[in-house]
């Protein structure tokens, strides 16, 4: 490699450990080694791999009942891998110690580079090597035209060609260089993965996600406050201050249900109505929620991810009070024909508790088994056509007198008894919209009342995502310019010789990795025809 | 025409293409069938290009050999065509009409036809007529495996996915997909030749090393910044609408993520001393290893992406709620939210 195709990357090889190892040069070295171009690749290459166990083993933020299981799975090997931050790699020590080294390192490798190309950018072209026909790219020929009127006329052609020129005093050569954009968008684009870190980094630190569902109608409302929320995933320098004080109401649902075609039974274009404020104090407005398109308001998105059906059920316990009445949100456990899984608490009931659990279908059907008898009910659809509720009762200590907070999901049976028939079977009822069931032993009646449907919103502010995005579109045109732009240095030297012709030498230094030496040869011979061409032309103005 | 009938010709031109590609291969079988034995002069290897049967100055061998490569292009071309009108049909059969990539074996369909096409494209310009038979060879694998596993009818899309970052997040991944693609192959053909001391034969009609290097540097200059835009631009902007948050590590994202790294890797490679030519060709092939694993590993073998397209209705996927009543209550319930939950 000649002196003159060195870049800037170049220089940063990593030295030799120093022979004395005093503290400064041991430092200087470790310095030196941290920043170089070696260090930096090894260290993209560990970026990926420590990436990849994310990807297997399940983790924590993105699906913990999937951890969960796996501990269950796997006792053993659990706890080794909450040591090692498996369950959480991407927040992990280890994890977080390469990409802080690939910053520091980035920001060693690309704060030197700035200073070069500073001066790089004032600095004039590099004056012409001694013997031109050396480099890869060159050629010459001979004409009876002054050295000077070629130089001169060299500058131009060049310059026309946006290279920057330079002639110095005196000398037998012009000089010319371009391309100096490529470096500036390497440099661009290294600063803007900068840039996009820290806007990472700002919305992991200071956002938060949260999720709520919602019933449908003006009676329940959401107002954007930490009690609301159903799930909520802080960052860790979150504060609830910076929440905005709006609230909404999900007005009406619309979801339109396939029922021909390839895709039957699936639904689409939901549509969830929304009256919101964005304050207090502030005109209700409105908003159609769809897929794809969430509500903004400030820093706060509002997104629609789910639905589903609450079944309005009323209790009246054994002493005839209603004692339980309203819509029970039901969880789907299959996205396709919603069948759905839901509990009913009735903690005041008399004489005993009353707890409810069971599965609700949009529309009803009994499966056939092999035989053709009737066999286990199902969904058959998604939507509500045929809507049945099939419970299953429990009575005694339902577990919500204690004042512990327990979820609305989840029947606590440890200390609770199902209710039989005479025959030792669990009692079982089977309920269409408008229908009672009488409860045996004087416990009460269950009605299923009617239908509701809910909405599961989630709600996430982010901030720095615009800091994110830009810096990562700026990258990209950093990157661009890195990557397609050719820096090349380019010299005419013209010289009297001994017969009194002048010998014209044209080189051309290409001084990117990966550029085709087709293009360059093609450059070269343009330039020199450009010599030729105009040597033409001013011989031809001579004469007239 | 109807949507029945679109997609009928989709099927037509998938399998039309199949066949004038496999023309193709016969072509450019006999082309080096008829160089095998001729041995390659030096001087002109070293010139770069790819140069087939300008060195073949045999008088019985060149014409031949020539004719059945340019025929073998020629082919190549009928056959993309044929596949451009298996997409397009796939498109136009969806009712409403919609982007072909919608599950893996549109994916792959347009895939592999970006491979075609980024060939089609450069070879006059870069010399790559000795890339015909291997590109060809692999495509036509590719498309065999694509209509026998793959195959699914035509379905409208997802909620979720009909959104146009859709389109323009999908459009540059399979662009780029199509590059690495094409860098893959050159890069591993830089590697067998790198190891090779035949004078004959294919290998030895590779342009020489310097040349296959600078070549797969440029297909991966080009799929670089679109799989950057593709996977760390639209790809958040989408997720965000879609997900509520622009990155989840979710892993699909975590392997794009993964093969972006790969390949700055290998950008870097080629610029540090002790790393260019043959390490940076191995980083090449170990960031198509990543790129082709994303896609076909993850779809079936991870049960917690959501870009799960394997799985025939793919956009059911499971979630988990952290669901409490009032607050404070923690219990776990998993619910299936599935019906409009995005799944590419
Ligand atoms: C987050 C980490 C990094 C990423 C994603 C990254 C990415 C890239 C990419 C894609 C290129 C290709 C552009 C081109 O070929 O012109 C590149 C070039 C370069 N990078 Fe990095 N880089 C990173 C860190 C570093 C570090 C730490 C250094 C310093 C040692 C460094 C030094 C360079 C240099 C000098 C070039 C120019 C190579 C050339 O002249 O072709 N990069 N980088």
């Amino acid at each position: 490699m000649t002196q003159l195709d060195r870049r800037p990357s170049d220089d940063r090889q990593a030295p030799a450990l120093p022979a004395d190892l005093d503290a400064r040069s041991l430092a200087r070295w470790t310095w030196r080694q941290l920043t170089s171009m070696r260090t930096a690749l090894v260290l993209l290459l560990l970026l990926a791999l420590a990436a990849i166990p994310g990807s297997v083993i399940p983790q924590e933020d993105i699906d913990s009942l999937a951890v969960a299981q796996w501990r269950d799975n796997h006792p053993r090997l659990a706890p080794i891998w909450d040591r090692l931050d498996l369950f959480a790699v991407y927040g992990s020590v280890w994890f977080s110690a390469i990409y802080i080294l690939l910053m520091v390192s980035l920001v060693g490798c690309i704060v030197p580079r700035l200073f070069v190309y500073a001066r790089a950018i004032g600095a004039r072209p590099p004056r012409a090597p001694r013997h031109l026909s050396r480099l890869p790219d060159s050629t010459s020929y001979t004409t009876d035209e002054a050295p000077d009127v070629v130089l001169a006329r060299a500058e131009k052609v060049v310059r026309r060609r946006h290279f920057r020129v330079e002639r110095a005093e005196g000398a037998d050569a012009v000089a010319a260089e371009r391309g100096y954009l490529r470096e500036a968008g390497n440099l661009v684009f290294h600063f803007a993965v900068i840039v996009v870190l820290v806007g990472v980094a700002t919305g992991s630190l200071f956002g938060y996600k949260g999720g709520v569902i919602l019933l449908n109608g003006d009676d329940y409302g959401f107002s954007n406050n930490l009690t609301q929320y159903d799930d909520f995933a802080p960052g860790s320098l979150f504060d609830p201050a910076v929440m905005e004080p709006f609230t909404f109401t999900i007005t009406d649902f619309d979801v339109e249900w396939m029922t021909e075609g390839r895709r039957a039974g699936q639904a689409r274009k939901f549509v969830a109505h929304l009256d919101y404020k964005t304050d207090k104090d502030a005109p209700t407005q409105q908003y159609d929620l769809k897929v794809n398109h969430p509500l903004s308001i400030g820093d706060t998105d509002i997104f629609l991810i789910g639905h589903g059906y609450a079944p309005v059920i009323t209790i009246r316990d054994g002493e005839g009070n209603v004692t339980k009445s309203g819509p029970a949100v039901f969880l789907p456990t299959n996205g396709q024909t919603f069948e759905s899984f839901g509990v009913i608490k009735a903690p005041f009931a008399e004489p005993t508790q009353i707890g409810l659990e069971g599965t609700f279908y949009p529309t009803f059907q009994l499966g056939r088994d092999a035989d053709g008898n009737l066999s286990m009910p199902s969904s058959a659809f998604g939507n509500a056509i045929d809507p049945l509720v099939s419970l299953q009762v429990w009575t005694g200590d339902i577990g919500v007198d204690d004042g512990s907070a327990s979820s609305v999901y989840v029947l606590d049976k440890a200390r609770a008894t199902r209710l039989t028939k005479a025959d030792g079977q669990p009692f079982r009822m089977d309920l269409r919209p408008g229908e009672t069931v009488t409860l045996p032993d004087d416990l009460g009646s269950v009605t299923f009342e009617g239908l509701e449907r809910w909405n599961k919103i989630q709600i996430s502010r982010t901030p720095g995502k615009l800091v994110a995005l830009g810096g990562m579109v700026v990258a990209l045109l950093g990157l661009l310019g890195s990557l397609f732009v050719r820096p090349r240095r380019l010299w005419v030297r013209a010289r009297r010789q001994d017969d009194g012709t002048t010998l014209v030498e044209v080189a051309r230094l290409d001084r990117s990795s990966g550029s085709d030496p087709e293009s360059g040869r093609a450059e070269l011979a343009g330039i020199v025809a450009g010599l030729q061409i105009n040597q033409q032309r001013s011989k031809e103005e001579d004469r007239s | 025409m109807t949507d029945a009938q679109w997609e009928t010709l989709s099927n037509q031109g998938v399998a039309a293409a199949g066949v004038v590609y496999f023309l193709a291969l016969l072509a450019y079988a006999v082309q080096w069938a008829a160089l095998r034995d001729v041995p390659v002069r030096q001087s002109v290897a070293a010139g770069g290009g790819g140069t087939i049967v300008d060195d073949a100055d045999d008088q019985d061998v060149a014409p031949r050999t020539e004719m059945a490569g340019r025929l073998g292009v020629l082919l190549v071309g009928i056959g993309a065509l044929a596949h451009f009108i298996a997409l397009l049909g796939r498109g136009m059969a969806a009712d409403p009409n919609r982007v072909p990539w919608g599950n893996m074996y549109e994916f792959t369909l347009s895939g592999t036809f970006v491979v075609v096409a980024l060939f089609l494209a450069t070879t006059n310009r870069w010399r790559l007529a000795w890339l015909g038979p291997i590109v060809v060879g692999f495509v036509l694998c590719v498309l065999l495996a694509d209509v026998l596993w793959l195959y699914e009818p035509v379905a409208p899309l997802t909620e979720a996915l009909e959104s146009y970052w859709l389109v323009i997040h999908v459009v540059s991944a399979v662009i780029a997909t199509g590059a690495f693609t094409l860098g893959g192959i050159t890069s591993l053909l830089y590697l067998l030749k790198a190891r090779s001391t035949k004078e004959k034969g294919y290998l030895a009609r590779l342009p020489e090393l310097p040349a296959l290097d600078r070549i797969s540097y440029r297909m991966h200059a080009f799929g670089f910044p679109v799989w950057t835009f593709g996977v760390l631009i639209s790809g958040p902007i989408w997720a965000h609408q879609a997900w509520s948050s622009y990155w989840n590590w979710d892993p699909k994202e975590v392997w794009a993520f993964i093969t972006w790294v790969v390949y700055a890797a290998y950008l870097h490679a080629r610029a540090t001393a002790g790393w260019r030519g043959r390490n940076a060709a191995i980083l090449a092939l170990v960031g198509v290893a990543t790129l082709w694993f994303n896609f076909i590993g993850i779809n079936f073998f991870s049960t917690t992406s959501r870009h799960s397209y394997a799985d025939g209705v793919g956009e059911e996927r499971s979630v988990v709620l952290r669901l409490a009543g009032p607050v404070e209550a923690t219990e776990e319930v998993r619910v299936v939210v599935g019906a409009h939950r995005p799944g590419t």
